[in-house]
């Protein structure tokens, strides 16, 4: 099945990158690990990296789903 | 609750007082403990001297993870009311970047509860600070300093 992803990218991470947000439509997305591999081919998956998936914070192994808004970034540093 | 996410400057007390008078009217008589924590932008980071800073959150999941961590210290403490104000966009030194505050009737209630939901916004919030050093290189902080220890 093909899903459609929309990817995004926060802080250091978004410049390494070189962009904010990605749309990715294809098949053998199964989990948000996949999704960085499909947007990424180039790049390795940074060891401290953070997901959301709809804006809930999950591990790289975890599902995606038609539609998902999946997002990466760096450890978070407010306040 | 309120959570509020603020693109220009804020004064805390000002926040603090405005939110106690015009939303907390049903609590006359109740309140026995406020606790306010206010974090400010330092001109220095790592033994550089910094000048400015820029903020960045993730709209929409900054405001969500932070009603969840106030959810949870309200299960854990019997807090009446919080109110949390953080900046975004670009900030000087000495502007506030992040007021906290707990409304309970006993102050170790307010006291644990304000002190963790700070701890929990530091590590789970997605905001991220990009400092201008007075050389104007500009450096993304990496990490939050642990709160727990002193150094």
């Amino acid at each position: 099945m093909i899903m459609s992803i929309k990817v995004r990218y926060f802080a250091s991470l978004k410049d390494r990158v070189g962009c904010a947000e990605q749309a990715i439509h294809s098949s053998g997305l199964s989990t948000v690990r996949s999704i960085w591999h499909a947007a990424n081919p180039d790049k390795k998956l940074p060891d401290n990296i953070l997901a959301a998936v709809n804006m809930d914070y999950v591990d790289l192994d975890s599902p995606v789903n038609d539609g998902d808004e999946v997002a990466f970034f760096p450890p978070v540093t407010g306040g | 609750m309120l959570i509020k996410i603020c693109p220009d400057m804020f004064d805390p007390w000002q926040e603090v007082q405005s939110y106690q008078q015009n939303t907390l009217t049903a609590l006359t008589g109740k309140i026995g403990a406020t606790s306010v924590f206010v974090g400010t932008m330092r001109d220095f980071n790592e033994g550089d001297q910094v000048k400015g800073m820029t903020l960045e959150h993730y709209p929409g999941m900054t405001e969500r993870q932070l009603a969840k961590i106030v959810a949870q210290a309200q299960s854990q403490w019997q807090i009446l009311d919080a109110l949390i104000v953080h900046r975004v966009g670009a900030i000087l030194p000495d502007e506030a970047i992040v007021l906290v505050a707990v409304w309970s009737s006993h102050r170790g209630e307010a006291f644990d509860a304000s002190r963790n939901i700070m701890e929990a916004l530091k590590s789970k919030a997605p905001f991220w600070k990009k400092e201008l050093l007075d050389s104007d290189q500009e450096r993304w902080v990496s990490k939050n300093t642990d709160g727990y220890t002193t150094c």
